[in-house]
């Protein structure tokens, strides 16, 4: 457990009671009626969800629940059969991938997606928008890149500071480890300037002294007034940092709420978590014995 | 053997006005494929576009040598976005499959009887490079006749202009492709390389990247088929498909995702091909190899091809390049 200082929580953030698609009181992504179905299976079908503002919310659920594919819809990575969804009041349905980055929502990848043939500095300049230089015309001209390339790379060796990877600036990024990627993948996406980050999986297959590190990464992307949207299955972590829980099982949300009342829903339970979620693995199998408190075996 | 004739014959490899056509190809690929990740194996199809494009140009059009090569590059410019938009979307092996059935179309329009008044069916096109009424690319030789340079490397005025031309259009490409590929812009295309998605989720639009790609390497492509054109006749046998594997030899020989890299590996691609011409027909009438002078000639593409595997096995990032930056088989 981690038992070090409790971060700051946003609370009351929902209007009525906290049911699946309860109104927010300030919604910063809105979606209705997404519905994706691959053949006969159907992915995602979500009626109503309002993703609270300047707020960090998980987003759980089995493995195959469409956690992943709601983030490619929402994201533009993939089309819904139905559905309208909008960030800030600006409709985003339909709005290729690329465009909904431009308009401030930033994805990261359940697997990294470091540019491993690219150093570390030129995968955080990538990040930057509206670089004159990236057209093809002023490209030939340094002129009239040369100067915003610069202050682009002063953001990113602040950035890259604040992840201590500033010393590995210049080495390719294929060399870092799994870990240096997940951060490097994050302060890439923080260089686009985002409204709202949304992480997939960003602790998975990184070790606890990073997750430590990680886990201040991202309550310090809504210290700065980001909105985060993470999907993770540590739930550790997901009480830990997480405002506002929203729980998936089948494509559906199946619940939703502050994350300390949700985890006690019987629906969660059953869909998710499991009767013996917090007790050790050893009492489960009941291979291991396990020493309690007392330190009766 | 005569050994003398054979390093005579070689030394002239280096410098050819096939050596730079081949070479400005050869840096359209490496925009294709080193940089933007984009598998073109039709390569020959551009080439073919540029040059069959200035000759028509010239011949039925009736345009100057500079209107023809600007329309040559024109067309290159078209197939390029008529190839690119159903296919870039595609996976990368797939645009590979497309590319190389268009450019066998491209060739086989070129071969058709039906349109022999312009294409010149099998023949070819020729005779447009001089023209009587002075437009034509040789009328605008600024060199006086005569014989230049000394030993190996004698031209005539019309080789040398030749040369000259091809020259000044592989420094220009060379530099451009350098001056694009150290900007931001350079930048977005290898990492589209790298991982499109990821591209994409920053914000770039990565269709848009990949389609200039495709046609700046097309041009480049033409350009190669232009200067090819202009110092010989213009025939479908000549854009053929293994022209384009001679291309991809020489741009993984210097180092694909390199910019000189393709320029030294086609100069060295085809002075070992005049190397190897020279030897094996020299070795099969001298006896040594029991075979015609027939079959030496086609054992040169056969030593061209083990050649190929043990650059691809032992050295796959080329001459220049970082192994660490671009190995063929990842």
């Amino acid at each position: 457990m981690l038992n070090n200082e409790s971060p700051q929580k946003s609370t009351d953030l929902h209007i009525g009671a906290a049911a699946p698609g309860c109104k927010k009181k300030d919604p910063i992504l809105v979606a209705d009626h997404i519905k994706k179905t691959f053949g006969g299976l159907t992915a995602v079908d979500v009626e109503h969800l309002e993703v609270p503002k300047n707020a960090i919310t998980a987003l759980i659920g089995p493995n195959g629940a469409g956690k992943t594919t709601l983030f490619n819809l929402l994201t533009g990575f993939d089309s819904p059969d139905t559905g309208t969804w909008s960030l800030m009041g600006n409709s985003l349905s339909g709005v290729p991938s690329f465009k909904v980055a431009q308009m401030g929502q930033v994805r990261t990848f359940q697997l990294t997606k470091a540019l491993g043939l690219l150093t570390v500095l030129e995968n955080m300049k990538l990040g930057a928008k509206g670089q004159k230089g990236e057209s093809l015309l002023s490209a030939l001209l340094p002129a009239l890149w040369r100067k915003q390339d610069k202050e682009i790379e002063v953001k990113a060796m602040e950035l890259l500071s604040r992840f201590k990877l500033d010393a590995k600036k210049d080495d390719f990024a294929a060399s870092l480890s799994g870990g240096q990627r997940k951060l490097l993948e994050m302060a890439r996406a923080l260089m686009t300037d985002p409204v709202l980050v949304m992480l997939d999986e960003p602790m998975a297959g990184v070790n606890p002294a990073l997750t430590q590190s990680l886990l201040d990464h991202v309550l310090d992307l809504k210290k700065q007034g980001m909105t985060v949207l993470f999907v993770e299955h540590d739930m550790h972590m997901v009480r830990h940092i997480a405002d506002w829980v929203v729980v998936m099982a089948e494509g559906k949300i199946v619940a939703e709420g502050p994350p300390d009342t949700v985890m006690k829903e019987q629906a969660v339970i059953d869909a998710y978590l499991g009767s013996h979620q917090d007790t050790d693995l050893g009492e489960v199998t009941g291979r291991i014995k396990i020493i309690k408190d007392g330190g009766q075996a | 053997m005569d050994w003398g004739s054979i390093l005579n014959n070689t030394l002239q490899g280096l410098l050819t006005p096939t050596t730079l056509a081949f070479s400005l190809a050869a840096l359209g690929l490496a925009m294709h494929f080193g940089f933007a990740g984009l598998l073109n194996f039709g390569i020959a199809g551009f080439m073919a576009i540029g040059g069959y494009g200035y000759a028509i140009a010239v011949l039925t059009f009736g345009l100057p040598w500079w209107a023809g090569m600007l329309f040559g590059i024109f067309g290159s410019i078209i197939f390029a976005l008529i190839l690119g938009i159903p296919t870039l979307r595609l996976r990368g092996d797939y645009l590979a499959i497309v590319t190389i059935a268009s450019a066998e179309i491209i060739r086989l329009l070129f071969l058709t009887t039906a349109f022999t008044d312009v294409t010149g069916s099998a023949d070819g096109l020729f005779g447009f490079n001089t023209r009587t009424d002075g437009s034509g690319f040789q009328n605008a030789n600024p060199f006086p006749a005569g014989s230049y340079g000394a030993g190996p490397f004698t031209y005539n005025e019309q080789t040398l202009w030749v040369l000259t031309f091809g020259i000044i259009m592989l420094v220009v490409g060379v530099f451009l492709l350098w001056a694009l590929m150290r900007s931001p812009w350079g930048r977005v295309i290898k990492g589209i390389r790298e991982d499109e998605d990821a591209i994409r989720a920053l914000g770039k639009n990565v269709f848009a990247y990949k389609m200039q790609a495709l046609v700046i390497g097309g041009v480049y492509g033409a350009m190669g088929g232009i200067v090819y054109a202009t110092f010989a006749n213009v025939s479908p046998g000549v854009f053929v498909t293994s022209l384009t594997f001679f291309i991809w030899t020489s741009l993984l020989l210097g180092g694909a995702a390199t910019i000189l890299g393709p320029v030294v590996g086609s100069v060295l691609f085809w002075t070992l091909q005049a190397f190897l011409t020279n030897v094996l027909s020299e070795v099969a009438i001298s006896g040594i190899l029991p075979v015609s002078t027939t079959q030496a000639s086609t054992l040169r593409f056969v030593l061209v091809g083990v050649g190929l595997m043990l650059l691809v096995i032992y050295r796959p990032q080329g001459i220049f390049g970082d192994k660490k930056e671009l190995t063929f088989v990842k």
